[in-house]
């Protein structure tokens, strides 16, 4: 048998420690905040490129970052490209609008019964991977040349992505959660809406994410293709054009609307929701 | 006294992908107003099972149910639910919100009284700084005392509890079940309480309904006074 050892029982104080610590440095403080890194970074990026482009100094193939900018200001002052860009993002918010409605009841559909559910599961097997830039052939030969065709195909970008997201988002709610919903005696539509719906909503966000996503993308290479009709066109059609009077950094301009668009509807829009929502509740971190 | 719940003969039964398994057979018991009930049994007797039959989730295949002289034919208000899951409270609601909500959808109460309903019950389980917290902030164990205070804002005519601080750690399980013994003395409520563990069904019962496993036969019903742990297990494992 060792020695018994004495114990130790000590009274804790906790006056006088700074349990909150010393304040960061300014660099540490900057370095924390994902916006600061990601605009360095921009920064760089934007430094390559001019750098590139100077040395190449072919203006008709690589245009420097500085001509470009200087194009894209010449177009919005101009009016070009705001007026390209409204007409995409009408076209955009038409097909991704129809496209969320037509999603929302095939997700009902899929949520009432087996049946709804494999129909669900074998058009987006089949439809999902179909590229829609494949169906603007069929597009055209049955809208026309016109806005009919582009919204087909926005639709067809849209809806099985989304309703994929948003049915898996249903199955995923936990079934405690269900049954607490049912233990209040909530009538079916209240049920729906007050439980279902916020409980499902990480991948009813995914899903408006995704398809978002693949609308965009969609609708510029649709333009690209027949992007006019009644002599306005979006800004596929902008980037087209301006490549047949062989202005680069003109395209160049275009390209960086497209992108610029995209990560403010992607930084802005869904992050302000996903913050309010999701992240507020603790169901996404 | 008259049974305020009636299980009369229930067996219950659910199927799996390729077999039909029998959960519970034949059960019956008597539950009477301002008893705690326990339910004690290994797993595998379909305690729960039983429970979410009462709850009105699971419908017997024979026998029947009744609450008040009632049949229960579905889940509703009179019978509310505590589980053992972390996840009941609505993560989109605050501590208060989520009280306030299930007196609203049940229709029981305008929203201002259930504001003031909802923070006298959250201060009796201590956690009235709490109560514009979202849920995801709270420990385990404040959950559960949560999810218990608006279980008793509802003020069902039996609370059902299915196994509610089996997930917690020991020193916060001991302390929870000494809060529900004094909220008890304050309203003697009635519950319905699942639990495999006897030291648990001891310490928190007025009564145990012990059952068999595969399927959950009745194997006795006693006074948790005058009941040791040697008696139950001898009761519950030895084959007579």
């Amino acid at each position: 048998m060792p020695d018994a050892r004495p114990e130790i029982v000590n009274t804790v104080a906790a006056a006088g420690l700074n349990v909150t610590g010393k304040a960061l440095s300014a660099p540490a403080k900057f370095y924390n905040k994902a916006a600061a890194r990601k605009a360095v970074l921009l920064v760089l990026l934007a430094l390559l490129w001019e750098g590139y482009a100077r040395s190449l100094n072919n203006p008709l193939l690589f245009p420097t970052f500085s001509d470009t900018v200087k194009a894209l200001f010449t177009s919005i002052a101009s009016g070009e490209i705001p007026r390209a860009a409204a007409y995409s993002i009408g076209m955009l918010l038409k097909g991704y609008a129809i496209g969320l409605v037509l999603a929302g009841l095939l997700t009902a559909f899929a949520s009432a019964g087996r049946i709804g559910a494999d129909l669900l599961e074998t058009l987006t097997a089949m439809f999902n991977p179909l590229p829609s830039v494949a169906l603007l052939p069929l597009a055209l030969i049955w809208f026309g040349l016109g806005d009919g065709s582009v919204i087909f195909v926005l639709i067809h970008a849209v809806l099985w992505a989304v309703a994929l997201n948003m049915h898996a988002g249903f199955r995923a709610v936990s079934p405690t959660l269900k049954m607490v919903g049912q233990n209040y005696g909530l009538a079916k539509p209240a049920y729906v809406i007050r439980i279902l719906l916020p409980a499902a909503f990480p991948g009813i966000l995914t899903g408006l994410k995704v398809g978002w996503a693949f609308a965009w993308r969609t609708l510029i290479a649709a333009e690209l293709v027949f992007g006019v009709s009644s002599g306005s066109g979006g800004l596929g059609w902008y980037i087209f054009e301006q490549k047949n009077q062989l202005l680069i950094p003109n395209v160049f301009a275009g390209l960086l609307t497209v992108i610029l668009f995209g990560l403010l509807v992607e930084n802005l829009i869904f992050k302000a929701i996903e913050n309010a929502t999701v992240r507020r509740w603790g169901m996404q971190t | 006294m008259a049974a305020l719940l009636a299980v009369d003969g229930v067996t219950l039964q659910y199927p799996t992908r390729d077999r039909l398994v029998t959960a519970t057979w034949r059960v019956s018991f008597e539950v009477v107003e301002s008893d705690r009930f326990v339910i004690l049994g290994p797993s595998g007797c379909g305690k729960s099972t039983l429970l979410k039959a009462v709850g009105g989730y699971v419908s017997p295949v024979e026998g029947s149910i009744s609450l008040n002289g009632a049949r229960v034919t579905g889940p509703g208000p009179d019978r509310i639910f505590v589980f053992q899951e972390f996840d009941q409270l609505l993560p989109w609601k605050t501590v208060k919100e989520n009280i306030v909500f299930a007196l609203t959808a049940s229709g029981k109460l305008s929203r201002r009284e259930a504001g003031e309903r909802a923070m006298h019950f959250i201060a009796k389980v201590k956690l009235a700084e709490f109560a514009n917290s979202y849920p995801h902030t709270l420990s385990g164990g404040m959950k559960q005392r949560v999810a218990i205070a608006r279980a008793m804002a509802m003020e069902p005519r039996i609370l059902l509890m299915d196994e509610p601080f089996a997930a917690l750690d020991a020193l916060t399980r001991g302390r929870m079940q000494d809060e529900l013994l004094q909220l008890w003395e304050d309203t003697k409520f009635t519950v319905l309480f699942v639990t495999h563990s006897i030291p648990e069904a001891l310490r928190v019962a007025s009564r145990i309904l012990l059952l068999s496993p595969h399927p959950g036969q009745v194997k006795a019903e006693i006074n948790s006074a005058g009941s040791d742990e040697a008696r139950i297990e001898s009761m519950l494992f030895e084959h007579a």
